[in-house]
Formats: structure tokens, sequence, C-alpha cells
């Protein structure tokens, strides 16, 4: 973690990062910055259905992007989409991480059995691509809880569906940089005098494993959005009522032939956005600690 | 070398118990075939005789060992939705992905590793950068996205491509193929574009960084000073020392390549697995999702098992560390 | 020196290399779905009977205005209540040239009711069929029943020969993954025949020109591409890569009228889409209290909060008809007079509402399909933000056929939609029997939420048997009349049908449906 005064950042990496964060920000006021409430549906208005975005011909003023086939403003529609799409991005990265590191540490500190064990699962995971594996949970959660497609529910099934995959990635890198540690005469000395193995691994572990978790995170935060998309794009993600940018693009692409081409492309274009500066700033950093995490393998 | 094969037959049984478990769970619990299968207006008596027929009324973990039993002797049963055994289902649609996923590869690996040899050897070219950039925003599209532009684009607008399906096939028995009429390739195009260019950044990147650590590598320089020609220097020396490592994740993919197939082929009718998945999954034909998982977990346990082995065989000092 | 036996393949890649044989006669059309056997007797889906009518006839078959005609039968007569004889045509050829006659009807009707049958249901009144010379059968049944012609229109006759000798007397079942050779090959009497069929892929058939029927069309091929997805399909026909779409998506009517050398069909469908109400004591959304739905003015009201003429503008494009009840008007049942929407009053509803005590609305869910209807899911969030506007909270779910038609089944629903076309007999004693008669005795099948009225009921039971034709439609109108003023189920529009094609196409369309393509010319 040494983050000091000679970083160079470049041009282009710092554009991302104030994109990125300009468009979290936007997200996280989306309430704030929308001239309507998409999720409410008593504001729907038939009437003002596939209406062009502002500056074209039949456009609105009250609508700048236009608006979709149930009338909702699309440009609230995005924000609100975007922060759904950031949400459940952001809480799968944070619930991966978190059993990741966890289970990571456990393995690494501990070894043995409780090792081989969580590593074990973790390569029958790695074994099947993120989109089935979240296809199935998404699936099987459906079938097992009845709510599971209401508005309520689908955000922690889809963190469920994400994280299941992503937190091997942490778990091995930890696991690897914690063998290290854990050989290491100052880990070995206070486990002599009795520390519990909790502090020892939280305070002298966890912090020398920070710096590649923060990549792989970073990188993860793009893949989880784009995945998100994808499982709302093939039908078992958000639902038409409190849709994410990939919902939008669903409900899109049923017009894209009729010349309704807007309620389709904005959202692909923020989320391409989104994605894209996330990804400019994760290379970075990767590049940036790439040696460190080539070491530690 | 015994020990590690061992070890790795036990971990591809464990994936694939796993696997069969989970696709019967998720297949047993999900919708309702009966439903599912029988015409809106069913009586619930004709409901109720098609739940027996379909072994539907017996305890979960009958089902469940009755399912295993089948599996084993390689019979996946029937499909629910077109009433053939999924075997020939799968067997049909296999080459239909398989000859996507070639052609993708192809693409990825005949444009990836020249765009990462260029990008290594002038790392802060315009042309290089340019390259970089792309690649950014290749990967930060969705596939989806990037196949409705594409048709929007050269289907509809231009008239070029066909939009969906796989042209005119020629059967050769065996094996369905596109690669033979001229409907059949132009059909290839648009799909193949569109699942490589995920696969293309990923090798053009790897290529790239692998070519930057040769081309500073000992070996390299003192070919510089001995005066060899650079041509010889990139395209032999350094490139050779990278394909290694290009032609493991490039294996490793396939299997990634096959599933993000389910992608592709919704979007452009491609009759292949992904398209047959989806469609069980909207109809709850139990018999074929499951019979794609395992295909799908098998595709992975073997590859990886392969991979594992070969570079066991490659590389003695990994015999002891993976062991 | 192994040539020899790569010779053959070789051919087929050469001959697939030229220029496919493409006449202006071949038509290259796509629809959603694929059909799901070959075998005519181990479904029940229409679609999959639609496309089974260009291979095989049936005894009696719909004209270009829908009704009854002959086909392989050329007349008959009620010989008792019970008992029924039909002439057949004299000097019919199945497609590998062997002649049609008593035995292959006895045949098939043997085959179709077989127990293990899917469709045996679709001829559900008849006990056997008899033969009485080469040329005359008899059908044996139950009872008196009013539509065995209707029922037969569906039913298609199979070669007695061929099935024996190719091992497929015992019919398929597509539920329970019975295949028979009759699966995959076809040997019909019908118009076309069925060259290849490769399921999810494509289904190539030829015209037969052996066909006992003067052909009103002039092709000479037909390849059937089945692709799921609305823009792909739309996208493929604007591309040139097919000459016709059945159905074609509503949003894209105008896209495809306005492309040269396109133009799009349009027709009102038979099915009407309404919403099914529960009837239990206590509803999904709120459990623990009375069944707000259980007040005839609490149903009213929901009824007049509904905008029909926005959902008809905006949602259907202009292209449904705003109906009130569940039969459309060419099916016998209907009647004009029911069929006149309520307004849209919103301040009336909500009047409705404080008076029959729910001044705060209630909660309520709605529950609906987003891959079955036209436009379902676009149709059920207009609707939940009307309701919401008239201060009821509506929970709304849209999902799959394939886990929503189960649970509609199981009675999880409070407010669900379901779309009904009196399909496969064209009669409104279908509507009647399965939507509004108490689930009992095999009737209300799709009566799922404990809809009852002893009424209507015994009203069922009486057209069932009823052979005057007037009496029996008197009572079905008298039975539908009750659920309306009851506020049974709250009805929405009469889908369209929808096709588009190239302007060289040229085929008449149908409020079944059906695609008929032995009326199709092309340029």
């Amino acid at each position: 973690m040494k983050l000091g005064r000679d970083i160079d950042l470049p041009f282009s990496v710092a554009l991302a990062a104030a994109v990125a964060i300009a468009l979290v920000l936007a997200a996280a006021f989306a309430p704030l910055l929308s001239p309507f409430d998409p999720t409410d549906i008593a504001t729907y208005n038939l009437a003002d259905s596939e209406l062009p975005p502002r500056w074209t011909l039949d456009g609105d003023p009250r609508f700048l992007l236009g608006t979709d086939n149930q009338g909702r403003d699309l440009y609230s529609a995005i924000l609100y989409g975007a922060r759904v799409s950031i949400g459940i991005g952001a809480a799968s990265v944070l619930t991966a991480a978190l059993f990741g590191i966890t289970l990571g540490l456990v393995a690494g500190y501990f070894g043995g059995a409780i090792d081989a064990a969580i590593m074990r699962v973790g390569d029958v995971i790695m074994s099947f691509p993120t989109i089935l594996l979240a296809l199935l949970v998404a699936g099987l959660a459906r079938g097992l809880i009845p709510q599971a497609s209401s508005a309520a529910w689908t955000p922690v099934i889809l963190i469920a569906a994400i994280a299941i995959h992503e937190w091997v990635q942490y778990a091995r890198t930890v696991r690897a940089a914690t063998m290290v540690e854990t050989a290491k005469d100052y880990v070995k000395a206070a486990r002599v005098i009795g520390l519990p193995p909790t502090r020892i691994m939280l305070r002298h572990i966890l912090p020398n494993v920070m710096g590649p978790v923060l990549v792989i995170a970073t990188i993860n935060l793009a893949a989880a959005v784009l995945t998100e998309a994808t499982l709302s794009f093939l039908g078992v993600g958000m639902p038409p009522t409190y849709p994410s940018l990939g919902t939008l693009i669903r409900i899109g692409n049923e017009f894209v032939f009729s010349g309704i081409w807007w309620i389709a492309t904005f959202p692909a274009l923020a989320l391409i956005v989104l994605v894209l500066a996330v990804n400019v700033v994760g290379d970075w950093l990767r590049d940036r600690f790439n040696p460190k995490l080539r070491g530690r393998e | 070398m015994a020990g590690l094969l061992l070890s790795r037959l036990l971990q591809a049984a464990l994936v694939m118990i796993a696997v069969t478990a989970v696709a019967f769970a998720m297949f047993r619990f999900v919708g309702d075939p009966v439903r599912a299968m029988a015409r809106e207006d069913s009586t619930p008596q004709e409901r109720a005789e098609l739940a027996q027929a379909l072994g539907l009324d017996q305890p979960v973990p009958v089902q469940y060992a009755r399912f295993v039993g089948r599996v084993a002797r390689g019979d996946f049963g029937i499909s629910y939705r077109n009433q053939r055994p999924v075997t020939t289902l799968i067997a049909e649609r296999l080459p239909a992905t398989l000859e996507l996923v070639f052609a993708a590869t192809l693409l990825a690996l005949g444009l990836g590793i020249p765009l990462g040899v260029m990008c290594a050897i002038r790392p802060d070219g315009a042309a290089a950068r340019l390259v970089q950039s792309i690649s950014l925003i290749g990967i930060s599209t969705p596939t989806f996205v990037t196949g409705i532009a594409l048709i929007l684009f050269f289907a509809v607008t231009l008239r070029w491509l066909p939009s969906f399906g796989r042209g005119d096939i020629v059967d050769l028995g065996f094996w369905t193929t596109g690669y033979l009429t001229g409907s059949g390739l132009r059909s290839l195009v648009l799909p193949s574009i569109t699942l490589a260019l995920y696969q293309l950044t990923l090798i053009m990147r790897l290529v790239r960084s692998e070519m930057i650590d040769a081309l500073s590598s000992d070996y390299i320089r003192f070919a510089r000073a001995r005066g060899l020609p650079k041509s010889r220097i990139h395209y032999v020396l350094a490139l050779r020392n990278a394909l290694m490592p290009v032609i493991t994740v490039t294996g490793l993919q396939i299997g990634s390549l096959v599933a993000f197939a389910i992608v592709t082929e919704t979007v452009f009718q491609w009759p292949g697995m992904g398209l047959l998945f989806i469609q069980a999954v909207s109809f709850v034909d139990i018999p074929v999702m499951a019979a794609y998982l395992m295909f799908v977990g098998a595709l992975f346990v073997v590859l990886n098992t392969a991979v594992d082995l070969v570079y066991a065989i490659v590389d003695p000092r990994l015999r002891k560390a993976k062991g | 020196m192994k040539l020899n036996r790569h010779l053959p393949v070789l051919a087929v890649a050469l001959t697939a290399l030229l220029p496919a044989v493409a006449g202006a006669q071949t038509l290259r059309w796509s629809s959603q779905g694929d059909i799901a056997t070959m075998d005519p007797y181990a479904h029940t889906e229409s679609f999959t009977s639609n496309v089974q009518h260009h291979v095989y006839d049936p005894l009696v078959r719909r004209n270009r205005e829908l009704k009854i005609e002959p086909a392989l039968a050329t007349s008959w007569s009620i010989v008792a209540p019970d008992r029924w004889r039909f002439v057949l045509r004299r000097g019919v050829v199945f497609h590998d040239g062997s002649p049609f006659s008593a035995d292959d009807v006895v045949a098939s009707v043997e085959r179709l009711l077989d127990p293990t049958a899917r469709a045996r249901g679709n001829l559900a009144n008849v006990v056997k069929a008899e033969k009485v010379d080469d040329f005359t059968v008899d059908f044996v049944l139950k009872g008196p029943y009013p539509l065995l012609l209707n029922d037969l229109s569906g039913i298609f006759i199979m070669s007695k020969r061929w099935m024996e000798a190719n091992n497929a007397l015992k019919p398929g079942n597509i539920t329970t993954g019975t295949t028979t050779y009759a699966s995959t090959n076809a040997n019909g009497t019908g118009p076309f025949k069925l060259e290849s069929y490769r399921p999810d892929q494509a289904t190539i058939m030829t015209a037969n020109d052996k066909w006992w029927d003067k052909p009103e069309h002039n092709l000479t091929r037909i390849e059937f591409r089945p692709i799921k997805s609305d823009a792909t399909r739309v996208a493929a026909l604007l591309s040139g890569e097919i000459d016709m779409m059945a159905p074609a998506p509503l949003q894209d009517l105008a896209r495809i009228s306005a492309a040269p050398g396109f133009k799009v069909i349009e027709e009102p469908s038979l099915r009407l889409i309404f919403l099914g109400l529960n009837f239990r004591p206590e509803l999904q959304g709120q459990p623990g209290v009375p069944n707000p739905l259980l007040k005839q003015p609490v149903r009213q009201a929901l009824w007049h909060a509904i905008d029909l003429d926005t959902l008809h503008r905006r949602v259907m494009r202009g292209k449904s008809r705003s109906v009130a009840t569940i039969v459309a008007p060419p099916v016998p049942g209907y009647s004009a007079e029911l069929d006149k929407p309520v307004g849209f009053e919103p301040d009336k509803a909500k009047k409705m509402l404080a008076d029959a005590g729910y001044p705060n609305g209630f909660k309520v869910k709605l529950d609906c399909s987003n891959d079955r209807y036209i436009n379902d899911e676009q149709t059920c969030v207009a609707v939940a933000a009307m309701w919401t506007r008239i201060g009821v909270q509506v929970d709304l779910k849209t999902e799959s056929r394939a886990t929503y038609f189960p649970k509609v089944d199981r009675g999880e629903t409070d407010i669900y939609m379901l779309g009904w076309a009196t399909l496969p007999p064209m009669d409104g004693f279908s509507a009647l029997s399965a939507l509004i008669t108490t689930r009992k005795d095999g009737f209300g099948g799709n009566n799922p939420n404990g809809y009852s009225n002893p009424a209507i009921d015994e009203l069922t039971r009486k057209a069932a048997v009823e052979l005057d034709e007037p009496k029996r439609l008197a009572q079905m109108v008298e039975a539908f009349k009750i659920a309306r003023n009851d506020v049974a189920f709250l009805p929405l529009h009469q889908q369209p049908v929808a096709w588009a094609m190239k302007n060289a196409v040229d085929v008449p369309q149908f409020a079944d449906e059906y695609v008929r393509l032995w009326f199709a010319r092309m340029k």
C-alpha cells in the first residue's frame, strides 16, 4: 500500500476516475437529480409513451432523453437504473470480498483440511463461467422462493448469483498472501505469546493483503455490472417496474428495429461509459500492483 | 505424478457430483413441468396423469437417485419440449456451437496475437494506444449490445450479411457444417465477431504483457547485441516464449466461450446448445437443462485437468508445487 | 486411396455450394416457436396442428370464412343421437401413393383414442369409429353432442398401411416423451408433402401435385424456420432472409409497412384478454382480512378504473378492440349486447370503493405473464398504474409463462391475466365450461380461484347436450350475461393477428391465427 506522492496519474485515468465518480454520485443522488420517480407506478402515463428525445422534431420539453414504452422519463429511468446497477455491482463485490477475504485468511492461516475444503469448493465453482452459474442461482432462487422475482428480492438474488463466483479470486489471493505472512517470524512470535488468531489475522495479516484485494475489487465491479446487465437482458434480472440499465436495454431491444431507437441506446451508452470508466481505473491499478501480485503467487 | 493424477481425477469427480446435484435440484424445483407442457385449458385430471407419467409424484430423493442412475448410463432422458432424446438433441446442436466457438477462437487468435505483438513492440506508439483504447471499450461493452448493433448495421441497414441462423448447412451424417456453403460462411460472420470480441481483447493483452516481459529478458538483449534481425527477434524468439501462456488461456477459455455463446446464440438465433439451453429454461425442459449443465461441467473438467497435466509434464517444477 | 468413401460427402458438399434453386414459388416463413412434433395425436398445441394441417387433412375443414366444409368426408348425417354417419371422398391418395379408405379413418380414430395419446381429449365424446363399407364410417358417441364437427375439423387422418409398416399404430405423446416413426415423419393426404423436419431449425415441405382438391396456391416449396426473438425476426424479414413472419410484433408494424417492398396485414384474433379475480375468503396481497373482491361493487370499481381506450391506443397501438365479454364476435355464443365496455370513470370508481368500505383502497397482487400474449407485461404495468391512481395498492409481478401458468392454476394469485380463444372447437362452450363454471366434474379447468354461480353451472350442463342450436346459443349467452353482471372477470381487449411479408406474398388471414398456406400465392 504505497500510494506515495510520486505517482503520475495519466490524464485518461484521471478522466475515467472523474467520470466514474460523477456517475456514482449521480446514481446515489438520483432522487434529487431526476425530474420523475420512475419506480412510482402511479406517475406512469401511457399518453406520454415513446416520445423521442427533447432535441428531435417530436420531442417533448419535459423529457430530455425521451420516454419509454410506459411513458416513463428515460433520463430519470437511467439515473435510477444506474443506481440499481451500481448498487447491485458494488454489493456483490463487497459480499464476494468479505467472504473471500475471510475464507482466504482462514484457509491460509490454519491450512490442512480446512484449507483443502475451502479451496476445493472454490475450484469447483471456478469450473463454471460466471454467467452460467449466475443463471443457475437466479433460476434456483426463483423456484425455491416464491417471491424471488419481486422487486424487493431480485437484487438480493442477483447479488448472491454474482458473488458466488467472484469470492474465489479473493480467497485465492488472500490465502497465498496469508501463507507468506504466517511463515514470518513476527506472526510466529505472536502465536507463541498466545494472541488470538482473529487478532493476528485482522491486525497483522489483513493490512498486507489489502492492495491486491482493491485491484481485484475494482476490476470485478466492472465485471459485476456487466453480469447483472446480461442477466437482466436474458430476463432473469430486475423487473420492469424497478429497472436496472440491463432491464432498460431489454425493453428497448424490442423497439430497436421500429425506429424507436432511444429506449435501448441511452441506457446502453450509460452502461458502456460506466463500465469503461471503472475498467480504465482498474487497469491502471492492476498495472501498478501487478509486480506485487506476481511476487506473491 | 500418480498422486497428481489421482487428486485431479478426484476433483473432477467432485465437480461432476456437485453439478448433477445442482442440475437436479434446480430443475426439480423451478417451475412446474406439468403445467408448462399441458395446454392452458387442460383439466386437473389430465395434469395429474401427466405428473405421474413423468415420475414427478415420487419422493424427491427417489427422483434424484433415478436421475443419477440414468445419467450414469448416458441416458439424459427425453426432452419435454420436442420429445426427442436429449443426447440426440445435444449431438445435433453441438456442431453449431463448436463451429461458432472455433471461428471465434480463430478470429481472436488471428487478430489478437499480431495486435498484441504490435502493442508490445511500440507500447507508446499511436497505433498501440488506439488499439489499447478500443480493446478497453471492447471489454466494457456487453455482448448483447455488440450483437444488436452489428445486426442493425450490417443486416438491416446495409443488408450485407444474414441476421440469424446458420444459413445452408451440409449434413455429413455425424456432423452438420456451415463451413462448406457460401450462405453458411456469411451467416457465421456476425455471430463469431460478437463472440470473439471479448476473447480477442484478452489474448491481445496477454500477448502484449508476455511479449514485454520476454523482450526485456536477457537472451533477447543478447540476441539484439549479436545483431539478429528485428523481425526474427520479435516474431520468432520473443513470440515463441510468449505463446505458451496464450495457448493455455485459449484452451481454458474454450469452455467459457461455449457458455458465453448463450448470449450470442440468443441474439442471433444461432441453433446451438446455448439457444437450446435458453429455450429449455423458458419451457422448464428439465432433461435438456440438466444435460447442458453437465456437458459444460464436463467440458471444463476435461479442459482444466488436461491443461494442468500438460503443464505438469512440461514444467517439472510444478509437479511438486501443485501435487 | 480412400477417396471413394469420401466421394458422396464431397458431392453433397459441392451441390450445396451451388446456389439453391429458390424459385419465386418458395415461401420462407417464420414464427416465434417451432412445432412440437409431426405426430398429430401426440400434442394439443394449436400452432403444431396448424403446421401439420399442411401435410394432413381432416374429415371436415374450415374454409376461407372459417365455416366447416367437407374435406376427406363429403357428407354426413345423424343416424341416431349417439351415432353420426360420414361418407368418405373417393380417389384420394396418401403421399406415399396408397389409396385412402374407411380403414384409415377407423385406424386413425383408434390411435387417437388410445389411453396414451396426448390429444385424446380432442375427441372426448367419441367412443369409436365403425367401418360400414369402404367409403362409409359411423362415429359412435357417448351421448347427444352438438360439437362433433368442430372437433373433427382438428383431427387429421393418417394412413393405416403406413402406420403398420412403420410400427406407428400406437400414438406418441410429447409429455411422456413417447416417440414413434410418425413423430419425425409424415404421410398425409394434404396439399404439401413433408420433405424434412429438423426441430428448432427448419421444416421443409413441397407441393403435393396429387392432392385431391384443386390447389388455390401456386407454391412449390415451403421453408419454415422458427425465430424466437421478435427483434431478430423483424431483422430477418427486412434483410430479406424470410418472406413472411406470423405473428409480427405490433411495435414494428409501422416500420415494416413503411419499408419498400413489405406489407403488413391485420385482423382481429379470436383471442380475448381478460383479468381473472380471486373469489376466496382472503386475498394473497393482504391475508387475515376479508377479501374485498368478494363485493361486486369493488370489482365494478376496478373495471371502471381501467382506461381501455388508452390501452387500445398506446399499448396495443390501435390494433386491438376493447371488449366486455370473453367470447369473440365470430364465435357461437357471442352477443354484441354484452360486448359494450363500461366507461372509464375513475372518480366513480373511487366513490364506489369508498361506499364499499375502502376509502383508502386495499392491497392486491397482480400477476401477469411476460412472454405469452401481445404486450402482456406492458398491459399489466399500465393497469397497475391506473389502479394505483384510485388508491388501490398493486403488487405487480410479471414472469415467464413456464412459472406463471402453474401459479395461476394453483390459485396463488389475486388478479391474473388470461387469454382465451375458444380453440380448438371455436365455440363459446369452451369459455363457458372452462372459465366460469365451478371447478367440478371436469368443468372449470381454468377457473382456479373459486368463482361459482349455480345458475351458470346449470346452464353449462344443459348446453353440453343441447342439439337444438338456437336453444344452445341462448343458454350460453344467458350464462355469459350472468357472469358479466357478476363482474366475474375484467375483460380488456381482443388481440389482433398481425403478419408481415414481402409484397410478393399474398395470403389470407384468419381469426384463429392459423397460417393456411394452401391459400397462399406468390408473384
